[in-house]
């Protein structure tokens, strides 16, 4: 089967003056269609730099990206990305900040009133439509996540890259919203590549976790499948041996064999 | 007419529940419960009792340093006239400011206007090339290397000090002084929308980015809303300086302005029309930066808040 996003032999350096860190080094990696990938990590690490090169945000030092086969190395809606920060912008409604993308996207393909149809059912699908005329600074942070969800599907990616989407959100907000990315993943079958640090959030959404190793010259280390039949359900995994084991493998790589050292 | 049948209904709900026994006793006096609102007169003196609080204290102050001054004015000898003796010299000017006799010889308003015409014009384009620079600034590492030193320098150069120049260039009172407000307010209009454009966080880059807003959209859509807050500082900053500067410089092109008239009354020993029109000079300015402070907060609605 041919790889739908394909992570090329990826080596990133920064150089600041005469000092150079490599912060990735040799990442390989190729993700088929309608796959849940979740990349975990220790923090500094060089994950999201990782994420921000697939985004084509940075540029890779090696190597490259092929998304069906294409090299992507700039920034573009095919790859949307959901920030960890919402990175909604606050002059603009609710609607207007998912309305954005959808104008630039469909600007040719979709009239006037089909995007605003559009841009109308992606926040229904986040549960949104009833703040639509809110700015972000009127709405709770879980809803801000919601939106930018909305923005980024509403752009119709291949891929949709998700920067730890849920780290800045209480722990019964993120449980309510990776439901909901779980409910999304399972209806619309988007190809997601997540950013966590969070071991139970990758065990439980993922369709595979990629762990990598301590940076500098961060490495993948193991890739693990989750065999868990979807759709998943929170409290049922929480006795299932087959989540334990694999959420067992991922803490053991994590606090075991790459214990985060802390950086001077 | 409202009030009396807003009374009445609680009189009803309080009625109701004894008359029909048990039927509804529950349910009767919820629904006919109807909000506490205080009586229109008690909002009416909450908002004057708030008003008297922001109006009275400053109005006690005005009225102390009148005295004051009157008092001290009073005296035979004294060089500069007390507050009733301006408001006696200069009652035709206050009360009819539209008269024109030809030449300068015109009310307050026509100086005032003509003053402000200099503004709005020199101030217009210092706002236009002001934030297309400080953009500019912001944006391009090399354009801040090389303008910034430059700005540095010229910012500091007194407004006045461009006049004799600009008399030179344009060989004419008019587009000088218009000059010399444009390169008065154009400073800190660019300054500060350098700064706001260096601030964007680069989240919204990103955004913009991945959208992949061209760059005139990136400008129009992202820019200029996100560094509004900063573009609306050097605005008003600078429309203060601007009316800082036209005052200066007319009282040495002479014509009609506010700026000639205050000159032309102290070479006719008018001193109580200076002091009328720097009370008018005062109040305008004053004016002037609520209108730029008003405009921001419109336009900055929501910008700031995260």
């Amino acid at each position: 089967m041919q790889a739908y996003l394909k992570l090329d032999h990826i080596d990133k350096t920064f150089t600041r003056g005469n000092a150079t860190t490599e912060v990735l080094k040799e990442i390989n990696l190729t993700i088929d269609k309608g796959e849940y990938v979740s990349i975990i990590g220790h923090s500094g690490c060089g994950k999201s730099t990782l994420l921000n090169i697939v985004a084509g945000l940075t540029d890779c030092t090696n190597g490259c990206v092929l998304l069906e086969n294409r090299e992507v190395n700039s920034p573009g809606p095919d790859r949307a990305v959901v920030f960890q920060n919402h990175s909604l912008l606050p002059w603009l409604t609710v609607y207007e900040n998912v309305r954005l993308g959808v104008d630039k996207v469909f600007a040719s393909s979709k009239t006037r009133s089909e995007r605003d149809a559009w841009v109308m059912h992606n926040l229904n699908l986040v549960q949104m439509a009833h703040a639509k005329d809110k700015r972000p600074s009127e709405i709770s942070g879980g809803m801000k996540q919601r939106v930018g969800i909305a923005r980024a599907l509403a752009m119709e990616p291949k891929v949709l890259l998700l920067d730890e989407p849920f780290g800045a959100l209480d722990a019964l907000t993120r449980a309510h919203l990776q439901d909901s990315v779980m409910a999304l993943h399972q209806k619309l079958g988007n190809t997601i590549l997540m950013i966590t640090h969070d071991v139970d959030e990758a065990v439980l959404l993922s369709d595979r976790i990629v762990m990598m190793t301590n940076g500098p010259s961060a490495r993948i280390g193991e890739v693990l499948e989750v065999p868990l039949a979807r759709p998943r359900k929170r409290l049922e995994l929480a006795t299932n041996p087959g989540y334990l084991k694999c959420r067992q493998r991922v803490l053991e790589f994590l606090y075991e064999r790459h214990r985060f050292v802390e950086a001077a | 007419m409202n009030m009396p049948a807003i009374k009445t209904e609680p009189a009803t709900a309080i009625v109701a529940p004894k008359t029909p026994g048990a039927s509804a006793p529950a349910a009767t006096p919820v629904v006919t419960m109807t909000p506490k609102r205080p009586p229109r007169s008690e909002k009416y003196s909450k908002m004057a009792k708030d008003t008297a609080v922001r109006v009275v204290p400053p109005l006690i102050v005005i009225a102390l340093l009148m005295l004051f001054w009157e008092l001290v004015c009073q005296r035979a000898g004294s060089t500069l006239p007390p507050p009733s003796r301006v408001f006696k010299d200069t009652k035709e000017l206050i009360f009819d400011p539209f008269f024109d006799r030809g030449g300068i010889d015109k009310g307050l308003f026509w100086h005032l206007s003509a003053s402000l015409q200099r503004v709005a014009l020199g101030y217009s384009i210092a706002a236009i090339v002001g934030v297309a620079l400080g953009t500019l600034v912001g944006q391009s590492v090399w354009a801040m290397r090389g303008l910034d030193p430059l700005f540095q320098v010229l910012r500091t150069i007194p407004p006045l000090a461009w006049l004799p120049l600009s008399l030179a260039a344009f060989r004419d009172g008019q587009p000088s002084a218009i000059f010399v407000i444009f390169i008065t307010s154009v400073w800190p209009i660019i300054i500060n929308t350098a700064v706001g454009i260096r601030n964007i966080p680069q989240d919204y880059r990103n955004v913009a980015a991945v959208v992949q807003l061209n760059p005139l959209e990136f400008f129009g859509k992202i820019m200029i809303p996100a560094a509004a807050p900063y573009i609306f500082t050097g605005l008003r900053i600078g429309i203060g300086l601007s009316w800082l500067a036209i005052v200066a410089a007319e009282m040495l092109i002479g014509g009609v302005g506010i700026g000639f008239f205050i000159w032309d009354a102290w070479n006719s020993s008018h001193i109580s029309e200076i002091i009328l029109a720097l009370f008018y000079v005062g109040i305008i300015g004053f004016v002037l930066d609520r209108l730029i402070a008003g405009l921001g907060k419109i336009v900055t609605r929501g910008t700031s808040a995260g």
